[in-house]
């Protein structure tokens, strides 16, 4: 009884958390707990949120994925260099997107084939990437992009009134969600993270796995960067810098264990959500940008230690 | 017959959610009522200002002139800090917008990237100014900056005065594609491509930073040390040069000139490691942005750009 009374707690100490900062924010600030500023705050924190999904994946199976913040700026310069020479907004994003699911397919060829440590595999690709994306878009924002209806919705869109990359977010999570509950693969994903060697005597095809999570964090990131690119409606070859980082740290809040095996994309969801609250609170409190930082470190530090008591 | 009815209905579905696609923000259009529930605060003037990046002394400045020409019209000024990204710049308009300010001053991260942001001010009827660096698009109705065209000339001038007519010149550009350094190069190229004496041997960017500056002149100097002056875009690049060149030991014989007219670059050159800084008033920038959005806020028109004087400083 007090057992699962604990593990329960474990489960939804991420939720409490942001529920108590939401209370506080909404006490200290009379625009924080306003529709409008809700909605504001989903479109926020959707490339954050996509991206930390994938590194859910990732983290679970033992790894890390340093690379995403390069992948997205590669994505995006990459889809925005096809929109600006006219190419149909459709195909450039499905391209991109493939672009993405290719970029971590090699970290996962790398990591498995290469037997490299995901840390050090992506750290160099996110350099590699980032060079790439230098070299593509010579240094400049990609600008000039189409005027499609349907490249704007993707990051600019309402739908009921809905931010449309907030739609896409749920849309993504609830698939992600049953992925990982439902599927064969999604069992494979825990089961490798959780004891390799065993998972592997059981007939599970770990490299396969791992290959196939890392592809799926390349492509989520560039999903991530296709909706930056269509807000900004341009490509900044600096876009995604520290963004693993942010992604990391929303997979520990949800309460993911980076040692792999143990964890739940809903709570990846609630992490992104608690640092979407606090940039978003702090800066309707007009705190300095200097502060924010040292709050949401904080934050994030108070968030694992507390994890670690409760186990 | 089923099957008939499910995909009609699967029909409408589309077909209602297809409506409700638009790329305008919902209650765009009803905002007047939201800012007459503010009440009391109503007679003040309340502004927001996004800024690129408080790591730079120059933004910083300009965020005190600003803070102290608030404090004596008695505005409230609510102040944001993009850190040179700028999705977080558009995140930081979206926050300032939700808390129902009059007018905008923006300085962008980037002329291009922080278009959708002035276009959501422009939806929520937020008046915007830019400050600085300018935008590509949205409905802005004032640009206060120093006249970076007249400043490039300036140290064009300056640098050719120095070298006599004749040498070899190194440029460090600010951020590709940023207004400051178009303007700035093109002032610059605009006097110096038209003395046959003097070369630009070397044009590389360092980003408007002060550790970049110091590597991109090492790197520079590794291939020649005939160098007579140095332009940079900005001050944080030329001390950086001054590093470089000092290392070197070239520093007696270079020229070298940068741009803001920052703290640091005006001790150097009392210091003469550096001779001379085109010197922006980045206090005098604020100042002059918070007078603008005040006039916005009380209807007043205003000049499409107002111009902030440079000032040559060698000593």
């Amino acid at each position: 009884m007090k057992q699962t009374l604990m593990s329960n707690f474990s489960k939804l100490g991420p939720l409490i958390g942001l529920l108590l900062i939401m209370i506080i924010l909404s006490i200290l600030s009379d625009n924080f707990l306003t529709v409008d500023n809700l909605l504001n705050l989903l479109r926020q924190i959707s490339i954050n949120a996509l991206i930390a999904f994938g590194m859910t994946f990732v983290i679970l199976t033992g790894g890390i994925d340093l690379s995403v913040g390069s992948i997205l700026a590669f994505g995006s310069a990459l889809t925005a260099g096809m929109l600006a020479s006219g190419m149909d907004p459709l195909l450039a994003v499905l391209i991109g997107l493939l672009a993405g699911f290719a970029m971590g397919a090699l970290n996962g060829l790398v990591i498995t084939k290469g037997k490299v440590a995901p840390f050090i595999a992506t750290l160099a690709t996110m350099t590699v990437f980032r060079g790439a994306t230098l070299v593509y878009t010579e240094g400049r924002p990609i600008t000039g992009l189409s005027n499609s209806f349907t490249f704007e919705m993707i990051g600019g869109g309402y739908v009921f009134g809905i931010p449309f990359p907030a739609i896409l977010m749920l849309v993504v999570f609830v698939i992600l969600f049953f992925i990982l509950r439902n599927t064969v693969f999604g069992r494979q994903v825990y089961s490798v993270g959780g004891n390799e060697e065993a998972s592997i005597l059981s007939g599970i095809k770990a490299d396969r796995v791992k290959i196939w999570v890392y592809s799926l964090t390349g492509m989520l990131s560039v999903l991530g960067g296709i909706i930056l690119t269509s807000r900004l409606n341009s490509a900044q070859p600096t876009a995604g810098t520290m963004y693993e980082l942010d992604a990391i740290a929303a997979v520990v809040l949800g309460g993911t264990s980076l040692a792999g095996g143990r964890g739940r994309i809903a709570g990846t969801l609630v992490g992104a959500l608690i640092i979407g609250v606090l940039d978003n609170g702090l800066n309707l409190l007009n705190v300095s940008s200097f502060y924010q930082q040292i709050v949401k470190g904080g934050v994030i530090l108070l968030a694992v230690l507390l994890d670690r008591k409760s186990k | 017959m089923k099957k008939w009815i499910k995909s009609l209905g699967l029909l409408a579905l589309l077909l209602m959610v297809a409506t409700a696609c638009s790329t305008e923000a919902p209650g765009s259009s009803s905002d007047d009522s939201s800012k007459e529930s503010e009440g009391s605060d109503n007679d003040t003037v309340k502004i927001g200002l996004s800024l690129s990046t408080l790591n730079n002394p120059f933004f910083v400045s300009l965020r005190d002139g600003a803070e102290a020409a608030a404090k004596e019209a008695g505005f409230k000024l609510l102040t944001s800090d993009a850190q040179n990204d700028s999705a977080t710049q558009v995140s930081d308009i979206e926050d300032l917008l939700q808390q129902n300010i009059d007018v905008l001053l923006v300085n962008p991260t980037d002329s291009a990237a922080i278009v959708s942001a002035i276009e959501s001010a422009n939806n929520a009827g937020v008046p915007v100014i830019t400050v600085d660096r300018s935008a590509d698009g949205g409905e802005v109705v004032s640009h206060i900056a120093s006249d970076n065209v007249a400043g490039g000339e300036m140290a064009g001038e300056f640098i050719a005065e120095q070298l006599g007519g004749k040498g070899n010149v190194v440029e460090l550009e600010g951020i590709p594609g940023a207004s400051a350094t178009r303007e700035r190069g093109k002032g610059f190229h605009n006097v110096i491509d038209s003395i046959e004496g003097i070369e630009v041997v070397a044009k590389q960017s360092a980003n408007f930073d002060r550790a970049e500056g110091l590597t991109v002149m090492e790197n520079i100097l590794q291939s020649t040390d005939d160098i007579d002056a140095v332009f940079a875009h900005n001050d944080e690049m030329a001390l950086g040069a001054v590093q470089a060149l000092e290392a070197n030991n070239l520093l007696e014989d270079v020229t070298v000139v940068g741009f803001d007219g920052t703290d640091d670059a005006r001790a150097a050159i009392a210091e003469g490691r550096m001779d001379a800084t085109i010197a922006q008033q980045p206090g005098l920038i604020g100042e002059k942005a918070i007078e603008t959005a005040g006039k916005v806020a009380n209807g007043e028109s205003v000049k499409e750009f107002i111009p902030v004087e440079l000032q040559l400083v060698t000593e």
